[in-house]
Order: structure tokens, then sequence, then C-alpha cells
């Protein structure tokens, strides 16, 4: 039997309590004390976000050995070149950081940051990654990435030759840090033998397309005009839409505003589809859609490696049946507009010993007929679109030709949807698309889709506005 | 004559032969846990203690004291992770405590030796594929396209993959992936422990009229409760470092399930992602915590370590 009064337990008692009041009294000195150093990751000293930080190269070692780091997909475009210049020598590297998005990158500068070594020359990114690759990554660091129109890197008559808005991603401070690989701008794509067998007009505005979706699914039910389900789905619909939802209207502030009229009007007119069963709340990439719904897709409003990598590969649509239209305009809107899903860069390192070698293999990667005539997505670089476009291999698939249609939706992307430190999939994801599987409406989700906008824009030290 | 000469030689030779055994048998302890304390020191109390010092100072190196952890539980993840981690660890030690010890008393009390034997090695399968490849195996079974039982998902009005990755089911996902591959050697581990009870105490039992439940409820599990508290505590801990399966399904789900799904994650998100290893170091010091006062808790309330019950 315990006896609660005996000396011993007495004395443990006493214990206890002296060491909880030494306990508490240290943790109060350790939360009083201390409140002056700053505890916010470059708070203290973060530079700031309007100036872009002086760049300095390391000492040149002309001839000297480069590391490149790409994607599988992009692998054959640095084996030809690394063919073509036998004389550069180059120590190639496959990794996972495709223009799908992979935070591999980031992780590993990060880390060679701390260490001082271990930065490859080149690499392959996502648009998002120059965000922070053109910012210092600790205090002391230099940013990862070099400003390519510094030193003669990149002539500016090169960077003039991109495509209207493609190296917006690339560029803070008044200076260029990456070079558009390719970009993926919004079209309307449709089934060509489908739409004449029923009579159907393509449409070109978006009521006619909202139409278009309402007369398919009840004159031929199961078929679809469009999906939300996917990661990138809010880029072909809210982006086209010109929806405010990644504004930044100066460096570090966003303007994150989903009751803007320009994207309820979005929701609205895909709650309308959804509800009719013309739009899928499934993704086109879901599991199961390819092989349940992927011959039943009328229309679907997407980017232009639809085309090859969803329509032919994916779906397994035969040859020309699909075809592409301009982007769908709303009346009233002066121009077009129209978004852009994917699309990936090249960066050069700031710690690069040998910036001209790696400054010449990204140039010709971007712009280079040699590479981007077959290369699998729609170039980035003008010139090199149009050879892109005379490839058969890009355009004998389709029922018409293309090129009108990805030319004009090059040039019409809307540059309001801003690249950000984060990637605008992950709300869209992780909020609005569990929201419509559990049956709510688009238009009642754009509350919850625009605090986690918000939320996550300030953890990476946005300031943000929502009105 | 002979034996009194080898006895006067044999005693000492015996002595000397046992102090050196023991010097050379403490001198091979020392080396057989020399491997373990390196790396104990290497891979646990250094890091440990580096996460600590980042935990305490910002990036600069300053000493902050508390900041870190006051800013990392302020941001709009902090909590939301740590509820989805309470709520698992609630269902997966629950379940795991409760079936384990259910199917070790079946196993030992109600099954035939050969069939223990069997069912005991199909336990332990499960356990034997890595993580990652246990989540592959439940990915597929998750799917309703492809999983062999598809037909209960869909009568549970679960008809796409997305559906059944709905943010308020993934408590149980965690949990029937982590029961189904690591209880099967918890089960092993607790007939073990039941066969450390003597057949005397279990027919005593019996000669005083108790049925198999009585047994089990009043004489084998408080007599191997402190292994059970030993599970809990290993389970807690491994709980609360989820990781692998909340990443690799979110992936798989294409982003349906958040990057902060659990509180490792959140401190992987603020190290790899924001560049933030003070803040990651502090969400990280943070699970320490819950970690050992979970820890000290059951070890204080289980009696484990009192020496006196063994």
């Amino acid at each position: 039997m315990r006896s609660s009064g005996s000396p011993t337990e007495q004395h443990r008692r006493r214990r206890t309590t002296t060491f909880g009041a030494l306990a508490l009294c240290a943790a109060t000195a350790l939360l009083a004390g201390c409140a002056s150093a700053d505890p916010t990751p470059g708070g203290s000293h973060g530079g700031s976000d309007t100036q872009a930080p002086s760049f300095e190269p390391v000492r040149q070692k002309p001839g000297s050995e480069i590391t490149v780091w790409t994607d599988s997909t992009r692998l054959p475009s640095v084996q030809k070149y690394q063919k073509a210049h036998p004389g550069v020598k180059m120590n190639v590297v496959t990794y996972d950081g495709g223009a799908d998005g992979s935070t591999y990158l980031q992780t590993k500068v990060q880390l060679f940051d701390r260490v001082g070594k271990g930065w490859p020359d080149v690499v392959f990114g996502t648009p998002n990654d120059t965000t922070w690759a053109s910012q210092p990554t600790k205090p002391g660091a230099n940013p990862f990435a070099a400003p390519v129109d510094e030193d003669g890197l990149v002539p500016q008559a090169t960077l003039n030759g991109f495509a209207k808005g493609s190296l917006t991603p690339c560029q803070y401070g008044g200076h260029t840090y990456c070079l558009r690989n390719d970009i993926a701008q919004v079209v309307l794509w449709y089934n060509k033998k489908l739409m004449d067998e029923w009579g159907y007009q393509v449409p070109t505005t978006w009521p006619q397309y909202e139409a278009l979706g309402r007369k398919a699914a009840k004159e031929h039910p199961g078929y679809l005009v469009g999906s939300v389900g996917d990661t990138n789905s809010q880029e072909s619909y809210f982006w086209s839409s010109q929806c405010p939802a990644f504004d930044q209207t100066r460096p570090g502030t966003l303007r994150v505003d989903l009751s803007d009229s320009r994207c309820t009007r979005m929701s609205s007119l895909l709650d309308g589809l959804i509800s009719a069963k013309a739009v899928s709340k499934q993704g086109f990439f879901s599991q199961g859609f390819a092989k349940n719904s992927g011959n039943k897709v009328l229309a679907a409003v997407g980017p232009s490696w639809y085309g090859q990598y969803l329509f032919k590969t994916a779906f397994g649509i035969p040859a020309k049946q699909m075809a592409a239209a301009a982007p769908l305009t709303w009346p009233g809107d002066k121009a077009p507009a129209t978004g852009n899903v994917g699309g990936g860069v090249w960066m050069v390192s700031s710690h690069s010993a040998n910036l001209k070698a790696s400054a010449d293999l990204t140039t010709w990667l971007t712009t280079s007929n040699d590479n981007q005539a077959s290369a699998p997505t729609y170039p980035a670089y003008a010139p090199a679109a149009k050879a892109w476009l005379g490839n058969p291999a890009n355009s004998e698939y389709f029922a018409d030709d293309v090129s009108g249609p990805f030319e004009k939706a090059a040039q019409s992307v809307w540059t309001g949807w801003a690249t950000t430190k984060f990637s605008d999939a992950t709300a869209w994801s992780g909020v609005v698309l569990p929201a419509l599987t559990a049956g709510h409406s688009l238009t009642s989700t754009l509350p919850a889709w625009q605090k986690s906008i918000s939320d996550e824009a300030r953890a990476h030290g946005y300031r943000v506005i929502n009105k | 004559m002979t034996l009194l000469e080898t006895r006067r030689v044999t005693v000492p030779l015996r002595r000397r032969d046992t102090a050196l055994r023991r010097r050379v048998g403490g001198r091979a302890g020392y080396l057989f846990v020399a491997g373990y304390t390196l790396f104990l020191f290497a891979f646990g109390v250094f890091p440990t203690g580096y996460a600590f010092y980042l935990a305490f100072t910002n990036e600069l190196g300053q000493f902050t004291g508390l900041n870190q952890f006051v800013r990392v539980a302020k941001d709009y993840r902090f909590l939301p992770a740590f509820e989805h981690i309470l709520i698992y660890l609630v269902l997966w030690l629950v379940t795991l405590v409760v079936l384990t010890v259910l199917s070790a008393v079946l196993l030992r009390s109600r099954v035939g030796p050969r069939t223990s034997a069997l069912l005991r090695f199909l336990y332990y399968i499960p356990g034997a594929l890595a993580g990652v490849a246990s989540v592959l195996v439940w990915l597929f079974m998750l799917d309703p396209d492809v999983s062999p039982v598809s037909w209960l998902l869909t009568a549970l009005h679960m008809d796409t993959f997305a559906a059944v990755l709905q943010p308020g089911n993934l408590p149980v996902i965690f949990m029937l992936i982590a029961f189904w591959t690591g209880a099967g050697g918890w089960i092993v581990v607790m007939y073990g422990a039941l066969n450390t009870i003597s057949d005397e105490v279990i027919e005593a039992a019996r000669m005083d009229g108790a049925g198999p439940w009585r047994t089990a409820w009043s004489v084998q599990i408080p007599m191997v409760r402190q292994w059970i508290a030993y599970m809990t505590i290993l389970a807690f801990a491994s709980g609360t470092q989820l990781f692998v399966e909340p990443q690799l399904l979110q992936t798989a789900s294409l982003g349906r399930i958040g990057l902060t799904w659990s509180p490792n994650q959140l401190a992987y998100v603020f190290a790899f992602q924001q560049g933030d290893f003070n803040g990651a170091a502090a969400i990280s010091v943070f699970l320490l915590a819950v970690g050992l006062i979970a820890a000290g808790l059951l070890v204080s309330r289980s009696s484990m370590f009192r020496l006196d019950e063994k």
C-alpha cells in the first residue's frame, strides 16, 4: 500500500515542484529575453523584392566541364547538342525536375548553398523554379540563376524572339533569369469528325461553348466538352477568363480576389456544364478516365500538348479526327486571352565556372531549329515554333492545320496570372477538387480556394490583397 | 592424491579463468555496444542536438529563444497537421492494441500449434514489405478501377479513386496501411510475450473457474501489459513520424492530398520548399516533445520499468 505522506514521497514532490518551477523560469526567460532576434527566415536582412541582386560571376575557367541536369524528356536534346559539339565537356545528369514540377532542384540547391559547392551549371526546370532561383536562398548566398541578359550571355535580339509574355516568369528586378523552352498555350480542342457528323458549329466564344456543351449533353448523353478534375484545369479555365487568382500587382504583393466577376463568370459557366454532365469532375489524367470516357470527349479546353499526349497517346483517338480552334473569347473583351498549362525553362547557374559554354547550350536548346523542330512540345522561341509547326510529325495527326490556332494562342497568353514562389496547383487540387467530388459547386468553393491561395502566399512571404 | 592435487590447482585456476573471462567478457560487451553507440551518436544524438540548436536560433545563428516554436505554431498548416496525426494515432493505436492482443490471445489459446505457426508466418509477411511497397499495394487496392475489392468500395459510394481519397477518409486509409504493414509483427511479439506465462498460472485460473475470456482479461493481458505499453510507445513514435504514406498518396492522387498533411511533411516543406531549416527543426522538436511526453506517461502508467514486478 502506498503512503502518500511518506518522507520519500514528500521529498519527490518537493523535487518535482522545484524542477517544474525551474523549467517554467527557464521557459519564461527564453520567451522574454530573446524577443529581439528575428526568427523569420531572411527577416532581418532579406533582400528587397524589387531589386535584383547584383551578379558577380565566379572565376571563369574556359573549356571546363559543365554539369547539365535535365529531365528525361529533354535528355535527347542535350545529347544531340553533345554530339554536335564534341569540344564541349559535359556531364549530363537526368533528374525528375520535369515540366510537371518537382522540388528536387530547390531542395538540392538549398543544400548546395549551405555547403558551398555542388551546383549544376545548366538545369531544366519549371517557371516556378525561377521565382526562388532568381533570389538568394539564404543570407550571403548568390541567387542560383544567373541573369542571362548580363555580360552578353544571351543577346537581347535573341530574347526579343520569344513569344509575347513567355519570358515574363523568367524576369525579376529588370533582368532575365531563364530561357523558356516551351509554352503550353490553351486552345479549344474538338473532335471534328463528331462535330461534322452531328452538324455542330465550332464555338468561338465562351457562351457558344456553354451552349455546345448543353446541347451535346442533351442529344448525346455521356459526351463531354471538358473536365475540371485535373491538377491544372484552373489554368485552362480561370486563367483564360483572366481571373485575378495570382495577380502580382507589384513584386512581393499578390492580389487574390476570386469574387471578381472574371472568376465568377467562369465558375458559373462550369457549374452549369457540370450539372448538365457535359464537363467531368474527373480529370482527363485521372485513373480510369481514358478507359471509360476517353473516346467520348467531343471538345476540351486545354493546352497545345493535349493533341499528341492526351488525344493520341492516352485516349487513342484515331488520326484526322481532332482539331484545334483559337482561344474562346468573352463578350465585351477587346482582345482574346488564354491560359498556359506548363512549359519548362532552362537556367544557367550563377556559380558556373564556364558561363559561356552554359549559355551557348541553353541558347541552342531553346532557339535552335535543329533541336526545336522535333521537340515534343510547342517552342517558346517564335522562329523555332515556325519550324516546329512545319515538321509533319507535329501536325499530321490532326484533322486540320493547327498552326493558326496555336500561333494565335501563343500570342494571347494572359500575363496577369503570375508565376509565384509556390505552385498554383496546390490549392486547386487540395481544396477545390475534393469539394467538387463531395458534391459542392465550384462557385461555392471560391472563398475556400481564395483562402487557401492567400494562406500559401503569406507563408511564402507575399503580401496578400483580397479585393 | 591426484584428485587432491587437482583440486588444489584447479580452484585458483578457475578463479583466474573467471576473472579473465569477466575482463574479456567486459571488453567484448563494450565492443558489441560500440558500433551501436557510435551510430546512435552519429545519427541520433548529434542530429537531435543540431535540431535543438536550429530550433533555438535563426538562420544567422542568433539565439531566438522559443520564437521559432511560436512562429511555426502560428503557421496556418500547423494545427491541421497535428489534428490529422492525432486522429490517425487514436485510430491506429486503438486498432493496433485491441486487434494484436486479441489475435495473440486467440493464437495462444484457441489455435493448434501448427496452424498457429502458419498464421504467425502469414501475419509477418506484410511487415517484410518496405513502406513504399506497402503504399503501392494499397494504391492498387483503393482504386475502384483495378481493386479486387472494388465491389466493397462501390458499396460504400466510392466509385472513383478521388472519392476514396476524400480528406475525411485519409486517417482511416493510413490506419489500414499501418495496421496491415505493422500489426503482423506485433502479433508475433505478443504471442511470444504470452508464452512467457507459465502453464501453471493458466491452469490455476481455469481451476478457479475462469473461462477463456476471463483468463485473457484478468490473467494474460495484465501479465503482458508491459509489452503492450512497449508496443504502444513504439507505434506512437512511428505514427507521429508518418511521412511516406501521405507523400506517395499525394503524388498518386495528383495533389488531392495536401503536401502538409502530417507534421513531418510540414517540416519537410519548411526545410526544402521554403528553405526554412530553423522552422523545420522547431516542428521536429515539437514532435520529439510529444513523443517523449506520451512515452513518459505510458511508462509511468504501465510500470514498465518497475523491476520488482518482473
